[in-house]
C-alpha cells in the first residue's frame, strides 16, 4: 500500500486515474492548482489505485493523502 | 651487521601491522555491511594510491593498537593534489582520540599551505570519552578541526563522503564541507544517538528514521548526494572535481568539448504554449549542456529547483533551474536555502552560473511564512546579487515577481539576462493581475458578461508585458531562439571569461540568514 500525497497546498483541478486502474510509477494520479500552475502528482510507484480521497475542486494542503496504491 | 636486519625486520614488521588496521574480526563486520577497508577506499579514491602519507606510525606503541584510527594524507585525483583524512573505523570503530585529532589537524594545515583540495572519508563513531581531555577542550582539540575547516572554506574544496555514523561533534565535519556525499543504509547523521534520545527526551525513533542517509539527502538537506554504494561514492568525489579549480586562485580546467545528446523533440518542441502547463527542465537542460555532463547536486531535496554542475563547449558551468514539473517550479524555503548554498559554492571557485527561469514566484500562505520564507528567500538574493562569476539570467517562459529577481533578473548586474520567444516577465501572471487590479468592477457586472471583460483585459496585459516590448526598452539584452541558446551561452561564458569584478569595498555582509 502505498500513498500518494499532495507536495503543496492547492485545488485538485483534474483527476487523472480511475479507481481500480491501473497506474504505472511517474503517471499522474491527479493535476492540482496552486500558484495559478498546474501541478501534476505522479504516482510513485507502479499498482492499482485502490482509492481516490479527493473530488475536483477539494482543497488539499501539503502532505495530504489523495490516493492509495496497491502495488 | 645481525644488528641491521633485525632493525630492518622490526621495521617491516610494524609497517605491515599497521597498515593492515586492526583485529580481523572488524575487518568481517565491515564486509558484511558492503564497507571497504580504508586504505582499499583511498586506492579507489585516488588516481593510483595515497602518495605521501603523515604520521603513519602515530599511536603505533599504544596497547592493543595497531596504529592510530585516522590515514592522512596526499594523493592525485585528475592528476591533481589533493589532501586526506580518512577514518579506519576498524581501530576503535574510528572513534577520535588525541592522535586522531591532532592528524587531522595536520593534514587540513597542510592543504591551506598548499592550497590542495581537503576530502574527508569520514566512518567514526565519535569522540573517545576517555580520553576527553587530551582531544576535546584544548587549542588542538576537536574544536580545532572545524574551525580549520570553516578557514578552508572557499579557499579550496571540501568533500565529505559518508561510509558509516558521524555522530555528535563529528557531525560537524560534514556540516562545513562543500558537499556530502552519504552511501545508502550505512552513512548517518545525528547530534545525539537514538539510544540517548530516548534516554534524554523519551522519543523511540530508529537510526535510519532519524539520521540515516535516505532522510539527509531528502528532509534536512544535510546531504547533498545519496550513493547506492561506496564505489559510488568514491566515483562521484573523483566525477565532481573535475568540475572544480585546486583553490579560488585558480580557474577549472577546460575539458573536451561533448555535443548534447541527440534527442527527437526538439528544444522549441519541449516547451508547452500554455505558460501554466508543466513540462520537464530537465529535459531542456540536457539539450543545452555537453553530453553526460550533468552533476547534479541535493537531486532528492526541494526537487523545484534543479542545481547542478555541467559543462557546455567544454567549460563548468553551475545550473540554478526551476522545474515546473515539481511543485510548478515555485521557490519555497527549502529551495531558496538550496539555490543560496550553491551559488556561493560556484562562486567561490570560480564557476560561471547560468539561470533558466520559469517561475510563478515564492510560495505564498501560513505555512511556509511561519517557516521563514521571507529570510530564506534573502539568502538566495543576497548569494545571487554577491556572485561576481560570469552570470547569465535565462529566461525561458515566466518569471514572475520575486522569482525575477531570485532567478538573477537584470536589476542584480547578470552579465546578460536573455529571452527565448516564450519569456513572460511580469509582477505576476495575467489571470492574478486582472482578478487583482479589477475585482471591484468584475463583481460588478452582470455574470455574462464577465468572461469577455477579464478576457479583454488579460489580453491587454498580455500586450504590456509583451517580451518584444521589453526587449525594445532594453530590459531583456536579447531575444535567442531556443535552438541557438547553447551556442549564444558558450560564446557569452567565452567573452566573459576574464570577467573582474568585485562586489562591494567590505570586511563581510550581514548575511540574511
Amino acid at each position: 500500500m502505498f500513498e500518494v500525497k499532495a507536495s503543496m497546498a492547492g485545488s485538485v483541478w483534474k483527476i487523472t486515474a480511475e479507481e481500480g486502474s491501473k497506474i504505472n510509477d511517474g503517471e499522474d494520479v491527479v493535476i492540482l492548482e496552486s500558484m495559478k500552475m498546474e501541478i501534476p502528482i505522479p504516482a510513485e510507484t507502479s499498482g492499482t489505485i485502490k482509492e481516490l480521497k479527493v473530488s475536483e475542486g477539494d482543497f488539499v494542503n501539503e502532505g495530504d493523502v489523495i490516493a492509495i496504491i496497491e502495488a | 651487521m645481525e644488528k641491521t636486519m633485525s632493525d630492518q625486520q622490526t621495521f617491516e614488521e610494524r609497517v605491515k601491522k599497521i597498515a593492515g588496521g586492526g583485529a580481523e574480526k572488524y575487518h568481517e563486520k565491515n564486509a558484511e555491511k558492503g564497507k571497504m577497508f580504508v586504505r582499499d577506499r583511498l586506492q579507489l579514491l585516488f588516481d593510483e594510491d595515497i602518495d605521501i602519507e603523515d604520521a603513519f606510525f602515530a599511536n603505533c606503541q599504544s596497547e592493543g593498537l595497531p596504529a592510530d584510527g585516522v590515514v592522512t594524507g596526499i594523493g592525485k585525483i585528475n592528476g591533481e593534489t589533493v589532501c586526506v583524512m580518512a577514518n579506519d573505523s576498524t581501530v576503535k570503530a574510528g572513534s577520535w582520540g588525541a592522535r586522531t585529532v591532532e592528524k587531522i589537524i595536520r593534514i587540513q594545515e597542510t592543504a591551506l599551505k598548499i592550497n590542495a583540495p581537503m576530502l574527508y572519508l569520514v566512518d567514526s563513531a565519535g569522540a573517545r570519552i576517555t580520553d576527553q581531555v587530551d582531544m576535546f577542550p584544548n587549542r588542538r582539540g576537536a574544536g580545532r578541526i572545524f574551525h580549520n575547516q570553516i578557514k578552508l572554506s572557499g579557499r579550496v574544496p571540501q568533500v565529505c563522503l559518508l561510509f558509516g555514523p558521524s555522530a555528535a561533534g563529528g557531525a560537524y565535519i560534514p556540516a562545513f564541507c562543500d558537499i556530502v556525499v552519504m552511501v545508502d543504509g550505512n552513512a548517518s547523521m545525528y547530534l545525539g544517538s537514538p539510544r540517548m534520545a530516548e534516554k534524554v527526551i523519551g522519543e523511540k525513533v530508529s537510526l535510519e528514521e532519524m539520521g540515516g542517509a535516505s532522510m539527509h539527502c531528502s528532509v534536512s538537506g544535510c546531504g547533498d548526494v545519496l550513493a547506492s554504494d561506496e564505489k559510488e561514492a568514491l566515483w562521484f568525489a573523483r566525477n565532481y572535481l573535475s568540475y572544480f579549480p585546486s583553490s579560488y586562485q585558480e580557474r577549472p580546467k577546460t575539458r573536451e568539448a561533448r555535443e548534447p545528446q541527440a534527442f527527437e523533440k526538439t528544444i522549441e518542441e519541449l516547451i508547452p504554449d500554455n505558460q501554466n502547463a508543466p513540462f520537464d527542465m530537465y529535459q531542456f537542460i540536457d539539450r543545452i549542456i555537453d553530453e553526460d555532463s550533468f552533476c547534479e547536486i541535493k537531486k532528492k531535496f526541494a526537487p523545484e529547483l534543479i542545481t547542478g554542475l555541467s559543462r557546455i563547449n567544454g567549460k563548468s558551468v553551475g545550473i540554478i533551474a526551476n522545474q515546473p514539473r515539481a511543485k510548478g517550479g515555485v521557490l519555497f524555503p527549502d529551495s531558496a536555502d538550496k539555490a543560496a548554498k550553491f551559488i556561493q559554492l560556484c562562486d567561490a571557485f570560480n564557476i560561471p552560473l547560468l539561470f533558466l527561469a520559469d517561475i510563478p514566484g515564492f510560495m505564498i500562505g501560513t505555512k511556509v511564512e511561519r517557516a521563514g520564507i521571507i529570510r530564506h528567500g534573502a539568502k538566495m538574493l543576497a548569494a545571487m546579487s554577491e556572485a561576481t562569476v560570469p552570470k547569465i539570467s535565462v529566461i525561458v517562459r515566466k518569471a514572475y515577481g520575486a522569482g525575477l529577481y531570485a532567478m538573477a533578473g537584470p536589476a542584480f548586474e547578470p552579465d546578460a539576462c536573455l529571452a527565448l520567444p516564450t519569456a513572460q516577465i511580469a509582477v505576476m501572471g495575467p489571470e492574478a493581475a486582472v482578478n487583482a487590479v479589477y475585482a471591484n468592477k468584475i463583481a460588478a457586472l452582470p455574470e455574462e458578461e464577465r468572461p469577455a471583460f477579464i478576457k479583454e483585459k488579460q489580453e491587454e496585459y498580455k500586450e504590456n508585458i509583451d517580451i518584444y516590448r521589453l526587449a525594445s526598452e532594453m530590459v531583456v539584452d536579447d531575444v535567442v531562439k531556443p535552438g541557438r541558446l547553447r551556442h549564444e551561452l558558450s560564446t557569452r561564458y567565452e567573452a566573459y571569461t576574464h570577467k573582474d569584478v568585485q562586489f562591494t569595498d567590505r570586511k563581510h555582509g550581514v548575511y540574511p540568514v
